[in-house]
């Protein structure tokens, strides 16, 4: 009896362990359905894909600024080619007013964007996914079985300097997805901002 | 006459400790906060962009004031584009009185060094890690002047065992 109690345990804090982490490479990933800059609703299932760059940013975050042009240049290289970005802002618009979702519309427009730029309101979304900081990247592959998580981190290896990349992690992922291999490199991690959320 | 003497070298040795901060790689980071086996280091990683991590920098330099006797060391470092040293950096330090020594990290990829940090570090910052000789605790937290000094007692006590 003991034992069993034990393992049962055992199993609750692992998988409350996964549920708090959010997703690893391998996991498939819930879809979900956020409000979209043009006010409606979206989700994965809405947009005709291969897979998907989910990127978890917003409007504030100095890092996410720098990476900005390269989200957009990245949805206008891999969107025709089956993986487009979807951009979603995790952050609470009470805590950060410039990630409100008027700041969100007017910033897409100024900037071009060319894809869903998601607000996430309950926060369900940012917390399965266990994304941490902005930006975020999750690369999705559409299978039989759902969204595969094929890679999660940076978006390449230079903050600061996008002309002195070296590695371009999303890049190389969506092209290795394409060629019907896995990413060589599968999870980075980066500098970010924290995502501003009421504590509970 | 004297004391007016010493008031004006206080005050230029004061304006003149406006510290200019190191720039450094992570070894040599590294390096800085295992100097010392006996001496407690309590390294801080913060930009002046991240709103929570300039928030909590008081403490920190508190906490030093605090322990003045004892054998720590806070290092403050600053995860800043290096190109922002000499226009934000340095006038945000001297604007905010930071006492403390501050660092900035000049490695461009952060995934060579967030793992040898702390392993459970996703790169969210403000972030603390204390550690003396070999035994570390990592926070990636933002910290009340009261969780802070609790944080660096406990190390304390885990540290000594």
């Amino acid at each position: 009896m003991k034992k069993t109690i034990g393992v049962f345990i055992a199993i609750l804090f692992a998988v409350t362990a996964a549920v708090a982490q959010g997703y690893k490479v391998g996991d498939i990933a819930a879809d979900f359905k956020l409000k979209n800059i043009d006010g409606k609703l979206k989700g994965l299932t809405d947009i005709s894909a291969k897979g998907y760059i989910v990127v978890f940013t917003c409007n504030h975050c100095p890092y996410a600024q720098a990476y900005e042009q390269r989200i957009i240049d990245l949805d206008k290289k891999c969107a025709s080619l089956g993986y487009p970005v979807v951009a979603i802002n995790p952050n609470d618009p009470k805590l950060v007013e410039e990630d409100s979702f008027e700041n969100m519309k007017k910033r897409a427009k100024d900037k071009g964007y060319t894809f869903p730029y998601l607000i996430d309101e309950t926060h369900a979304t940012t917390d399965a996914y266990g994304a941490t900081r902005t930006p975020h990247v999750f690369v999705l592959q559409k299978t039989d079985k759902g969204n595969t998580v094929e890679y999660i981190g940076a978006i390449d290896d230079n903050t600061e300097d996008a002309a002195a990349v070296k590695n371009k992690y999303v890049e190389d992922a969506v092209n290795a997805l394409l060629k019907g291999e896995k990413p060589a490199v599968v999870s980075t991690k980066a500098i970010g901002c924290t995502i501003k959320w009421k504590k509970s | 006459m004297r004391i007016f003497l010493i008031g004006i070298f206080c005050s230029i040795t004061l304006n003149t400790y406006a510290q200019k901060p190191d720039l450094v790689s992570f070894e040599q980071l590294q390096q800085r906060y295992t100097l010392s086996k006996d001496t407690t280091y309590v390294v801080n990683f913060w930009a002046t962009w991240c709103g929570p991590c300039v928030k909590e920098l008081p403490h920190f330099d508190r906490l030093a004031q605090e322990y003045a006797k004892a054998p720590l060391k806070v290092l403050l470092v600053s995860l800043d584009f290096k190109s922002k040293l000499e226009t934000v950096l340095i006038p945000f330090i001297k604007a905010k009185g930071i006492q403390s020594e501050v660092l900035v990290l000049t490695e461009t990829d952060a995934n060579t060094y967030i793992n040898r940090v702390s392993p459970t570090w996703s790169g969210a910052i403000p972030a603390t890690l204390i550690i003396t000789n070999t035994t570390s605790t990592f926070f990636e937290q933002e910290f009340s002047c009261d969780e802070l000094k609790n944080a660096y007692l406990h190390h304390l006590n885990t540290s000594k065992k």
